[in-house]
């Protein structure tokens, strides 16, 4: 079957068997690796990816599913050189340890804060609470999504950060 | 890397386009909605249907509304979409404590109220809870629509009254005066399924108890309700000694199955608690202390 997706704000024509997930087809069809696969069993969290503006678990969605949708990855984050504040924390907190989880989480973290810029540690360990690290024990996680919370907030004092995500967001949407 | 076997997709794009499709197909199509729980069997080969009948794009099938003395809840409403509602916070806050421990954000996000009834797992918390609020399914067939309580709903696991060219369209909650009700879920990680879990609905006509509901999740109970209990509470002042009798009645009929999350005997201990503990919190939200 044929399916058209935008991903990360472009247009994607693919001619695909209905069984192939949408993680298999962000990586294999179309190159976009950093989306990973975990468990494939919807229960790690690797491979989560915005469809039409909400974190779904990709190995457990169909990309015919994603037939005529805006799908974002984490290769969407950074812009033009500069990393989206959430990618900077996580270096900055050493959130990433062996890296695995890191693009899942990474999404969940940008999902939250556009929708809380100052949340508590409490809705955070909520919000990847259907995300596996094996390495960092989450602490760093945490802290880091904390901290990309601080690095926006202190941002939108100047405004760069902010307008920044702002435009991310404006291209997929369009 | 699991990949399901191969099959043919349909997209719906209305009520009566997927009842056609479920006709055409005669049997060997599947409908899916979130898909997880029917695209993880897929890739297990537990289940392998030759067609797939994609039902997310019917919008017929979506949304919360308030209908007279009915909560509507459409078979497509998200986990998610039920757990930010307003009205059903309100009305059912079972709902809501249900909804909060189901799976985790991401997967709540894409399952669907309706794909998890139809599921029919023993261990699902909505069937618990609706079964409590006494709600009823509406089911689409390709000659009539029909109206089957909730408690009749589950033929036995992974199966329910819906026909292979029928489609699950609705919930109807009943809204009526002096109700109140909670959940509880005893479960050993977030996002898990439950060890046990129970949820309970009553109807108070000052300290009265004129009509209740206490459904139990993965507690071996028949069609997910304590039957027995509900008849010993019917008519009865709300109190901290009948709710522990109607819990040990409770215990008492269901069958907890042995399986890694725990023994049976343990699991009717938790029955007995969780059924007094839900009872107290849903009379508590109907402004009864006890």
């Amino acid at each position: 079957m044929d399916i058209t997706v935008t991903v990360n704000g472009r247009q994607y024509r693919r001619t695909i068997e209905p069984r192939v997930l949408l993680a298999y087809f962000l990586r294999d069809e179309l190159g976009l690796t950093g989306t990973h696969l975990g468990c494939d069993t919807s229960n790690c969290g690797a491979c989560v990816v915005w469809l039409d503006g909400l974190p779904v678990k990709s190995c457990t969605v169909l990309a015919a599913m994603a037939d005529g949708k805006q799908v974002r990855t984490v290769e969407s984050l950074a812009r033009n050189g500069q990393l989206d504040p959430v990618q900077q924390a996580f270096i900055d907190c050493h959130g990433a340890q062996c890296g695995f989880c890191t693009p899942g989480m990474l999404m969940t973290a940008r999902w939250l804060l556009d929708r809380d810029p100052d949340p508590s540690e409490e809705r955070i360990r909520e919000a990847i609470s259907g995300q596996l690290c094996r390495c960092t024990g989450y602490e760093n996680i945490v802290r880091a999504i904390r901290r990309a919370a601080e690095l926006s907030n202190t941002a939108d004092d100047d405004g760069s950060s902010a307008a920044l995500a702002g435009e991310q967001r404006d291209e997929v949407a369009s | 890397m699991q990949v399901p076997a191969q099959f043919e997709y349909e997209r719906a794009t209305s009520v009566a386009h997927a009842v056609d499709l479920l006709v055409k197909y005669n049997g060997a199509g599947r409908v899916i909605a979130g898909g997880h729980s029917l695209i993880p069997m897929m890739k297990l080969r537990l289940a392998r249907p030759e067609v797939l009948i994609d039902i997310n794009e019917v919008g017929e099938l979506a949304g919360i509304v308030r209908d007279g003395d009915e909560l509507r809840i459409g078979a497509l409403v998200r986990h998610n979409e039920l757990l930010d509602s307003a009205e059903a916070a309100q009305l059912f806050p079972i709902l809501v404590d249900a909804e909060r421990v189901i799976a985790d954000p991401i997967v709540r996000n894409r399952g669907t109220v309706g794909g998890s009834l139809c599921q029919a797992d023993p261990s699902e918390d909505l069937s618990a809870a609706f079964s409590a609020l006494r709600a009823d399914a509406v089911i689409q067939g390709p000659q009539i629509r029909r109206t089957v309580p909730i408690r009749d709903f589950f033929v036995g696991p992974y199966e329910t009254v819906v026909g292979p060219d029928e489609l699950l369209v609705e919930l109807r909650v009943p809204v009526r005066p002096g109700s109140g009700s909670a959940f509880v879920k005893v479960s050993r990680r977030a996002g898990d399924w439950a060890v046990g879990a129970v949820g309970a609905a009553v109807w108070l006509a000052g300290d009265v108890i004129t009509e209740i509901g206490i459904g139990l999740s993965a507690l071996g109970a028949q069609n997910f309700v304590a039957v027995e209990a509900e008849d010993f509470l019917r008519g009865r002042v709300v109190s901290a000694e009948a709710f522990a009798e109607a819990g040990r009645i409770a215990a008492e009929h269901c069958d907890p199955p042995v399986d890694q999350r725990g023994p049976a005997d343990y699991k009717r201990h938790l029955a007995a608690t969780l059924v007094a503990r839900s009872l107290t919190l849903a009379s508590h939200r109907a402004g009864r202390e006890v």
